[in-house]
This record gives C-alpha cells, sequence and structure tokens, in this order.
C-alpha cells in the first residue's frame, strides 16, 4: 500500500534538491557545501526510487545502488582533498580559497 | 494512517534538511543531515524498497555521516562562517536562488505527473532476488566498473592524505 502520489514524492524530492543546492550557494564552508551536495544526490534518489515504484520496473533501484556507492568514493576523495586543503591553507572557507583568481 | 506517514516523514526530512543550511555550527548540520537521511529513508519504506531504505541509513548515516563528523571534529572551523560583502556574488547568488525557488513553485503548480495505477505496478523494490537478477545480468558491466572506481578512490585517497615534504618526495 502507497500512502501518496508520485507527485508528491517527486515533489518532496525537487524540494529536498533546491534545500541542498540553497545550501551550496549561501554557506562558504567546504564541509557543509559538500553536506549540501549530499543532500542534492539523495534527493534524486528519492526521485529514482518514487519513479521505479510507480512504474514496477526495476532500473531505477539499481541505479540507487550504483549512486550509492558512487557517493561512499566521492565523500573519501572530497574529504581527503578538504584536509589536504586546510593542511595547506588553514582554511576550508570559500572565499577564501581564490588562489586561482588572479 | 499511510498519507500521514508519508506526511510525516516529508515534512521531518524537509525541516532537517533546512537545518543542514541554516545551521551556523559545522557539527549541528551534520546531525541534521543524519535526521534528514532517516527520514529518506523512511520514504524509501513507505516506497516498498526495504533494502534500498537499509542501505541509506548503513551507508549514508552509518558511514558517511560518522566520516564528515570525524573531519568537523578534525578541522575545528567553529565560527568562521562570515558573509561576505561583495555585491556582486550576492546578487549571482540572488538570482539563481529566485531561479530555484521559481523552479519549485512551478512545479507544485503545474507539475500533474502522470501515475500509472498501481495495481498494474508490482512492487520490484521489494524483491531481493531481483536485484541480485538484475546486478549480475543486465549492470554485469556496471558492477565492475564500480569496483574499479572504488579501487580508484582508494588509492586517490591514500596518495591525498599522504605529506609530501617538497618537490623531491614527490619524484
Amino acid at each position: 500500500m502507497i500512502p501518496a502520489s508520485l507527485n508528491a514524492y517527486v515533489f518532496i524530492s525537487v524540494v529536498l534538491f533546491a534545500i541542498g543546492l540553497l545550501g551550496v550557494l549561501i554557506r562558504r564552508n567546504t564541509l557543509v557545501v559538500f553536506m549540501c551536495l549530499e543532500l542534492m544526490l539523495v534527493a534524486s534518489t528519492l526521485a529514482l526510487v518514487a519513479f521505479s515504484r510507480f512504474n514496477g520496473t526495476m532500473d531505477g533501484n539499481v541505479f540507487v545502488f550504483f549512486i550509492l556507492t558512487v557517493a561512499a568514493a566521492e565523500v573519501a576523495v572530497g574529504l581527503a582533498i578538504i584536509v589536504a586543503l586546510f593542511r595547506k591553507r588553514q582554511t576550508i572557507e570559500v572565499d577564501q580559497l581564490n588562489a586561482l583568481k588572479n | 494512517m499511510g498519507t500521514f506517514l508519508f506526511n510525516v516523514f516529508a515534512a521531518f526530512t524537509v525541516i532537517t534538511a533546512l537545518g543542514v543550511v541554516l545551521n551556523k555550527n559545522a557539527v549541528n548540520a551534520a546531525m541534521c543531515l543524519l535526521l534528514s537521511l532517516v527520514g529518506v529513508a523512511g520514504l524509501f519504506a513507505a516506497l516498498e524498497a526495504y533494502l534500498l531504505a537499509f542501505l541509506l541509513l548503513l551507508v549514508y548515516a552509518g558511514a558517511i555521516v560518522a566520516l564528515f563528523l570525524f573531519i568537523v571534529m578534525l578541522l575545528d572551523t567553529r565560527g568562521t562562517d562570515q558573509p561576505s560583502l561583495h555585491p556582486l556574488p550576492l546578487l549571482a547568488r540572488g538570482f539563481a536562488i529566485a531561479l530555484v525557488a521559481g523552479g519549485v513553485g512551478s512545479f507544485y503548480v503545474h507539475g500533474r505527473l502522470p501515475a500509472p495505477p498501481l495495481a498494474t505496478a508490482p512492487a520490484s523494490g521489494a524483491v531481493l532476488k531481483l536485484y541480485a537478477y538484475q546486478l549480475f545480468t543486465t549492470y554485469l558491466l556496471p558492477v565492475q566498473v564500480i569496483g574499479f572506481l572504488l579501487l580508484i578512490a582508494m588509492l586517490g585517497v591514500i596518495v591525498l592524505s599522504k605529506k609530501f615534504e617538497g618537490v623531491d618526495d614527490i619524484k
């Protein structure tokens, strides 16, 4: 028994994605920006699972598998980059990481 | 009852996701991310994708958020999230936020996705056998590629977190 319509699930997914994008735009702490990126990934998986359930197919569910794996690898590499950056520059503020600017 | 549960999980997810964005403290933001993931796992369970709900809790809430918390405590960047005062980035950000808000609003007003009648759609996400069958037949090559990706990510993290003293060290 599924409580809500496909539209409702996709709307929640869209709202989550928008919140994640908002965080990427307004936050300056690189770690929090990264967390918001993860939120956007999870929002897209919610849409995939909803579409898969309502169409009775398996492909969306299997794709969520792959997205989970890629997200795990991405977080490991991204956090390693952030730690290396902090070691070199002593800051992880987005505004102060402007070495490529001039 | 089902709709009530959906509403509770959806509201919980969105409110805690807002907490990720609006919390000044990075540790609190990570905790809000954890709660938001629990909400999404609840929505997965409502969609009868029980394995994926469990995996989301295991991989995201268990591993990824724990990793985030480790790094937040390692770097200790309290009270540094100050807003910038340059007008042009602010303008660009405002424009982007207005565009996204417009997109969400237009989906809310005009979004009418055609939903097939549920009686014909089997709950394939609830059957574990189907995952295994799909992963080892149709998606065998992507599984291999993902395994290779994980290997490369592991090597990359080892190289990144190793300390190089100078140019001579890299050679």
